[in-house]
């Protein structure tokens, strides 16, 4: 009980969702169905895998703006690609062509991203900034404003299937999941990351080379929305030039709501977790009582701003404890 | 002087946190024109007292008097109105902004319409600065001034008010000697004016060139105080610590190894120029030189933090061309740098994570960190270095100063270096460590580490090394054997007169 109880002060995010997930329940008649669960999960998934990676370059200390615009880009390569005529023998192993440009451009960006902060100096915010207004730009470009349709219907299958009774996409959101767990809490790079958002000039002195630690945590936050843009795709069997749009400021919420630090050092993926199934609750329990839509935002933004008032509220109290 | 009505006293204080008893029932006066130091080692409760003079904190139980009248200061500010002022350790300014506006940040002049009257501010601010003879206009950004100059724009915040008592903590903690005799002398004006002065600090040779009286506190309590011209630093340290401590000069030297580390003419134009010294295995070589002598761009430079313009470096006779911190880490040269908390310490992480930070590459097991192997490293070097932590995963920056410099030596020595160099070994920290760690680095020397010590303060270079090297704005003057330096050659040689160029 004891345990438990610090591991809610430490993670305070899912006492909120406990607490959402209760209400729900009982106000709503539709709520508490396996179904609408699995809903949740699907629709969570997304913003999901992008908040993953935008968790290491958050405690790096950087931001990645660019995500929404790096998803909208890797959807339209993996639809457009697979349609090619050059791959039109394939069958449908021509998806895999698609899917892995599309993976690949969302790496490409990352490194990209990665490499100027580390070579310039200049900050994560405004290489990103630029990075997700020139990146929608190119996504303009490429797709002539046109949305792409997939005309492979087993692209679309691969987002309405399922394994076992979880939904595909679920499954291989969660796995993602606790494989960056893993990656964060156990393994160097992990350690690393947290160094060099702690303090960048220590890790300097510890040997670690920043510039290309901090590029591959962009590589990662590349990939992970490259892949979320294409699991969205398989969802709609399209995409549209304008997917994704705002995509990274609901990311970076649900990585803050989470207890990723603004400022780097601190934040784990299990917090992260919690900040991405809140804002999923949220958006479908409201849904499901029918508030209308802006109603929705409004609500989102008060609560992201209480809930972070509220942190800083039991953070601040624990360090009065500490200090003698 | 007893008779006089006292600017500032406290009686039976009593401060308590969650769980501890930060001060317990302490009384304390400060007379007009007295300088009262207050001492203690870390976490002894002088921060917290202060914060109650100043208004940060209030009592839990006990009485503030002002010129004896009963006063409760519940913000800063109405403690500013008061007539008391706290300058803060850590500066506080608006780096972006002129030194006038600093000064009377909070309360600048006024005219219709809320816009600010420059000229009244300009004017006053320039009478203040002229008080206290800065050679800096109140029209100065404070980005522009050095760490000495933004400590007078500090002082010269306080005195806009008609101070009763003013409160230095730690006000010479990044000074150079010179502007330190430009502060005493400042404090020494504020005294002829009847100001009191409450004066915090851990320099023992400050305390006893500046104040009239110190008291003294342990664990929270009120220890005693003293008349410092009647007193000596052996009965005030028995006071602070318990016990008094062996400072004498460092006679005994260790059996001496190979050369493990030498500099030719090494140079890195503009900060240090031609310099040249080795130092072998089983000894401890000192640099003592002012702020800005250079000694700590040799260490960044001998680290692969900054690249020499020409010279040599030397490691076990073999010139290496050190290319970045992770360069020298490979080579066994390791560096305790000067800021244990800017540049040493990851503060947000535990204990065990910063001591195997730097080796952290070689201890996994498969894909994943080796827990064991790093909780075996740290508890070797918390038993070596005696680290008082609750356990590994204790919180570094909830440690005192003392603890967190230990943790860094202790990830420097987990490394197995060849060369340890160590800057400012124990800036910040209280006088029982310090004597722990002057013991720890001549224990490790013994041992066989070559070791550089770089420090601004003569009893610690004097008290740990067997050679000095005297520098002085980038050069080195002269190197001493423990047997020839004395005092006074020494200051000689670092103020640039006397000293002959080493060869």
């Amino acid at each position: 009980m004891n345990n438990a109880l610090t591991w809610l002060l430490r993670n305070p995010i899912w006492g909120f969702v406990l607490l959402i997930f209760v209400f729900f329940s009982v106000s709503n008649e539709f709520f508490f169905d396996p179904q609408n669960f699995k809903n949740i999960l699907v629709q969570t998934s997304t913003i999901g895998l992008i908040a993953l990676g935008m968790t290491l370059v958050m405690i790096n200390g950087n931001i990645d703006l660019s995500v929404g615009a790096t998803l909208a880009l890797a959807a339209s390569l993996a639809i457009d690609i697979q349609g090619w005529e050059v791959f039109a023998s394939w069958g449908s192993w021509a998806i895999l062509p698609g899917v892995l440009a599309g993976l690949l451009s969302g790496v490409l960006l990352g490194a990209l991203n990665g490499f100027i902060v580390w070579k310039t100096g200049v900050d994560a915010f405004i290489v990103t900034l630029g990075a997700m207004l020139g990146v929608r730009g190119l996504v303009f470009i490429y797709t002539q404003e046109q949305s792409f349709f997939a005309m492979n219907f087993a692209y679309s299958d691969f987002g309405a299937s399922s394994v076992g009774p979880l939904p595909t996409l679920a499954v291989l959101f969660l796995l993602f999941a606790l494989i960056t767990h893993l990656l964060l809490s156990r393994t160097v790079h992990g350690r690393n990351t947290y160094a060099v958002g702690g303090n960048r000039e220590a890790a300097v002195n510890a040997g670690i080379r920043v510039g290309p630690h901090m590029l591959i945590n962009f590589v990662i936050v590349g990939f992970f929305a490259a892949l979320a843009g294409i699991t969205l795709s398989t969802q709609m069997g399209a995409s549209t030039p304008n997917l994704g749009r705002e995509y990274e400021l609901w990311t970076i919420t649900a990585v803050v709501l989470g207890g990723t630090k603004l400022s780097g050092g601190s934040g784990t993926i299990i917090g992260t977790l919690g900040g991405v199934l809140a804002i999923g609750i949220l958006r479908n329990g409201m849904n499901l009582m029918q508030v209308p839509a802006f109603y929705v935002l409004v609500i989102l933004g008060t609560i992201l701003i209480a809930v972070l008032f509220l942190d800083k509220q039991l953070t601040r109290r624990g360090k009065g404890e500490l200090r003698t | 002087m007893t008779d006089q009505t006292p600017a500032l006293r406290l009686d039976g204080i009593v401060k308590t946190f969650p769980g501890v008893r930060a001060l317990d029932g302490v009384s304390f006066e400060v007379l007009p024109g007295e300088c009262h130091a207050l001492l203690g080692e870390n976490g002894a409760g002088k921060s917290t007292l202060m914060k109650v003079l100043a208004g940060m904190h209030q009592p839990d139980e006990g009485r503030i008097f002002i010129e004896e009248q009963e006063v409760v200061l519940p913000t800063p500010l109405d403690a500013k109105a008061k007539g008391v002022v706290l300058i803060h350790q850590e500066l506080s300014l608006a780096e972006e902004m002129t030194a006038a506006e600093n000064i009377f940040l909070g309360e600048l002049p006024r005219k219709r319409f809320g816009m600010v009257d420059w000229k009244t501010l300009f004017a006053r601010a320039g009478e203040i600065l002229k008080k206290l003879n800065c050679d800096f206009g109140p029209e100065t950004k404070v980005s522009r001034l050095s760490i000495a100059k933004k400590q007078m724009v500090e002082i010269a915040r306080a005195l806009t008010v008609d101070a009763k008592a003013v409160i230095f903590d730690e006000p010479t903690a990044s000074l150079t000697d010179a502007e330190k005799v430009v502060l005493f002398d400042i404090i020494r004006d504020l005294k002829a004016d009847g100001v009191g002065i409450v004066y915090i600090s851990h320099r023992m040779d400050e305390i006893f060139t500046i104040s009239d009286r110190l008291s003294v506190l342990r664990d929270g309590a009120y220890r005693g105080t003293l008349v410092t011209a009647e007193t000596d630093e052996d009965e005030v340290t028995r006071l602070m610590i318990g016990r008094s401590l062996d400072y004498s000069r460092n006679v005994q030297h260790a059996e001496l190894g190979d050369i493990a580390l030498e500099a030719r003419n090494l140079s890195c134009d503009p900060l240090f120029r031609d310099v040249n010294f080795h130092v072998r295995q089983g000894e401890v070589l000192g640099f003592y030189g002012l702020v800005g002598a250079g000694r700590t761009e040799i260490a960044e430079t001998l680290f692969g933090l900054r690249h020499p313009s020409s010279g040599q470096i030397l490691l076990d006779r073999e010139e290496v061309h050190v290319a970045s911190p992770a360069d020298a880490i490979a080579r066994g040269i390791s560096l305790v740098p000067e800021s244990r908390k800017e540049q040493g310490l990851v503060l947000g992480m535990n204990c065990r994570d910063n001591m195997t930070l730097p080796q952290i590459g070689d201890l996994t097991a498969g894909p994943f960190v080796a827990n064991g192997a790093e909780i075996a490293i740290y508890d070797q070097y918390r038993d070596r270095l005696e680290i008082k932590a609750p356990s590994w995963r204790s919180i570094v920056g909830n440690l005192s100063g003392g603890n967190q410099q230990k943790i860094v030596i202790g990830k420097w020595l987990a490394m197995k270096p060849r060369v340890l160099i160590v800057d400012e070994p124990t800036r910040g920290i209280d006088v029982g460590s310090k004597s722990e760690i002057h013991n720890l680095i001549r224990e490790l020397a013994r041992s066989g580490y070559a070791i550089i010590v770089i420090s601004s303060e003569m009893p610690e270079v004097l008290h740990v090394s067997d050679r000095i090297v005297a520098m002085y704005q980038g050069r080195v003057m002269r190197e001493f054997t423990s047997d020839e330096v004395t005092e006074d050659n020494l200051v000689q040689a670092i103020s640039g007169i006397g000293g002959e160029r080493a060869a």
